[in-house]
């Protein structure tokens, strides 16, 4: 299968004033030149803890911050020099669902407008026609018909979250991008949630960007997975590689960290912790921006940036202690 | 055999709706031993927090109260104690961390000043050994640097280390019961692994008890020795940690564990679709009737769930579940 979205050396930041009006400008990069694809029907998943640039990465590729440098390609085409009818043209397939499904739902708008929203923005169909979309909407992600005229504090967290999935669905998105979709919800809704958009993504054939910074959900849901730390992807793997047999000491020790209730894999993990906080990311370290938390960093993690390298079939690390393929 | 350190009996607290008044606690009763974690599960609006807040006599005033039941804390029964004995209690006897360790330290005071006030509030410590014991108490938690840290506010601090400061907060004048309200459901997981690691050695160090309320069922495997599984109320089980999540006797217990997407020790190609509890919690309208509350998104349901409230059936180890098809699970 080809790729549909191609991500090459993105790069995001923002202007932080320091020194009051008059101070100088400086910047922080919260993505840090990141390259990545995902194919068609599949799905990545970006993991990474707050901070590490998981979610200004998954906005720029649907346009929602500026992207400073790189380039996104839907279909081999880039979408950061769009712009009027072409980028509506781009939005059209690549929708977002929100992590919160409290604060991302208009309270003022019945749900029906709020799931017509994209179409009224985005298409030119005719209102029949939309109203007949919305119907078809709600009853793919489990709602009843009836719920149409309702407002969303009428909506408990998991139903308010499945509205948010109508209508990143309504204009028949490729792409989908899902921000901690299900963080915001109870375990029990969670699983209803995870399962609601497996099964829209085999039958509608989508793509979907999922970011989480939860492994568990993450390996169920995922193809492959890159991690982030610091605005850098730090591995990039498919899902058994990585899972298995994570190679960079970061993807190490946050696996290692996830509680977990199978017996066998609690005594086979010895848990690595990573002393302290992440340092400050208006002055990132010089070389691995992990260095000064990982157990095993030498002198030259200190000094120079590792590269991502490839050191097995689609297994890729930046790290200088993990051996090149022989 | 030794003395449980808190006794919960019967208890039950009412909360007052609009529509009248609910049983948030319905008829719940436990032991904690001395030394002893034991953790609280369940989905939002199950009466976790509720429970910990009475223990603590912190319920919102004129909305909830304790209608029945008793909590007797070693030999004495907290829901007969007055104010100020109360207040004597929290803090010297029985700490507590809340979940937001965001909103819950004051930001206009530095840290080491609030933990100091601890201090000289129950202990009558002086300004300066309260102050020192402070940075000790810093140095205890991990936090480097305790000295200068000591002097920091609370914005210029990572959420980790301001929940480490609320444990500092709670452990400062010994309790025999730390009670931690969701410590870790705000921070990463490398945070959460050393937030535990902390409370595990503190734990190991003071022999203080812990009750843990939480929703992850991995935290409870790895920091708990007995769960109870809360639900619209009520308890549905209780029992051993590793005994409930290898044979869990409530529909309810089975679906918290396995709807969550663990991971396991070997990872397939093939995924099953979870396994979903469908529905919502009730609302608290319908708590306390005479019948199964689960009964609504049970696939076990029968006729006598709907009609009576399930008794307690008793299996090995202490494992308790409010089930009428306790056995047959």
């Amino acid at each position: 299968m080809s790729d549909l979205l191609n991500v090459e050396n993105l790069c995001v930041r923002f202007e932080v004033k320091r020194g009051g009006m008059f101070g100088k400008k400086s910047y922080l990069h919260a993505v840090d030149d990141i390259s990545f694809a995902v194919k068609k029907g599949e799905t990545l998943a970006i993991v990474g803890e707050s901070g590490s640039g998981k979610t200004t990465a998954a906005l720029a590729v649907a346009r929602l911050v500026n992207a400073w440098r790189g380039k996104v390609e839907l279909d081999g085409r880039d979408i950061l020099p769009l712009d009027g009818a072409e980028l509506r043209r781009a939005r059209r397939r690549v929708q977002f669902i929100f992590q919160d499904p409290y604060s991302s739902l208009n309270p003022r708008q019945r749900a029906e407008a709020i799931v017509k929203e994209p179409l009224d923005s985005l298409s030119d169909k005719p209102e029949a026609e939309k109203a007949e979309i919305v119907a078809r909407l709600f009853k793919a992600v489990g709602l009843r018909p009836e719920q149409q005229r309702l407002f969303p504090h009428q909506f408990s967290g998991g139903q308010r979250q499945r509205i948010g999935i109508a209508r990143a669905l309504a204009t028949q998105p490729e792409l989908i991008i899902c921000d901690e979709p299900v963080s915001a919800l109870d375990v029990a809704v969670q699983a209803q949630i995870l399962n609601l958009l497996r099964r829209l993504q085999k039958e509608f054939g989508l793509t979907y960007l999922f970011i989480s910074h939860d492994l568990g959900v993450v390996q169920h849901m995922s193809d492959s997975i890159a991690v982030m730390y610091m605005g850098k992807v730090v591995e990039h793997a498919d899902r058994i590689s990585l899972f298995s047999n994570p190679l960079h000491p970061y993807t190490a020790a946050l696996l290692s960290a996830v509680p977990s209730v199978d017996k066998a894999r609690r005594e086979a993990t010895k848990r690595i912790l990573i002393p302290g906080d992440p340092p400050d990311p208006m002055n990132p370290p010089k070389g691995c921006r992990f260095a000064t938390r990982c157990p095993l960093a030498e002198a030259r993690c200190r000094e120079t940036p590792p590269a991502l390298r490839e050191v097995a079939s689609g297994h890729r690390v930046a790290c200088h202690l993990v051996p090149d393929p022989a | 055999m030794t003395e449980p350190l808190l006794k919960v009996e019967n208890l039950r607290i009412e909360l007052k709706t609009r529509n009248g008044v609910a049983p948030v606690i319905d008829d719940l009763s436990f032991d904690l031993m001395p030394g002893e974690n034991i953790s609280f599960v369940g989905e939002s609006g199950c009466g976790k927090s509720m429970t910990a807040l009475a223990i603590m006599g912190l319920l919102p005033e004129g909305i909830g109260r304790i209608a029945s039941g008793r909590i007797v804390f070693d030999g004495e029964d907290l829901t007969q104690a007055s104010e100020s004995r109360l207040r004597d209690i929290r803090g010297n006897e029985i700490g507590m961390i809340f979940q937001e360790p965001m909103t819950s330290l004051n930001p206009v005071f530095t840290v080491g000043e609030q933990i100091a006030e601890v201090l000289r509030t129950h202990q009558g410590l002086s300004q300066q050994a309260a102050w020192n014991q402070a940075v000790e108490l810093l140095d205890a938690v991990r936090i480097p640097n305790p000295k200068s840290r000591a002097s920091a506010y609370p914005f210029q601090m990572s959420g980790g280390q301001r929940q480490r400061v609320m444990i500092a907060m709670a452990l400062a004048c010994k309790p025999k019961i730390l009670i931690a309200d969701e410590p870790t459901t705000a921070l990463d997981v490398t945070v959460q692994a050393q937030i535990f690691d902390l409370l595990r050695d503190l734990r190991k160090e003071t022999g203080t008890s812990i009750i843990m309320i939480t929703h992850d069922m991995g935290a409870v495997a790895e920091m708990a020795e007995r769960m109870i599984v809360m639900y619209a109320g009520r308890k549905a089980e209780i029992g051993p940690v590793e005994q409930i999540i290898d044979h869990a006797r409530h529909p309810y217990t089975r679906g918290l564990i396995s709807c969550v997407p663990h991971i396991l020790s070997t990872i397939t190609e093939e995924r099953h679709d979870l396994t979903e509890v469908p529905g919502i919690v009730p609302s608290l309208r319908d708590f306390g009737q005479n019948r199964c509350l689960f009964a609504s998104r049970c696939s076990h349901r029968t006729q006598e769930c709907l009609d009576q409230r399930p008794p307690a059936k008793t299996f090995a180890n202490g494992q308790v579940a409010d089930c009428w098809h306790a056995e047959a699970m």
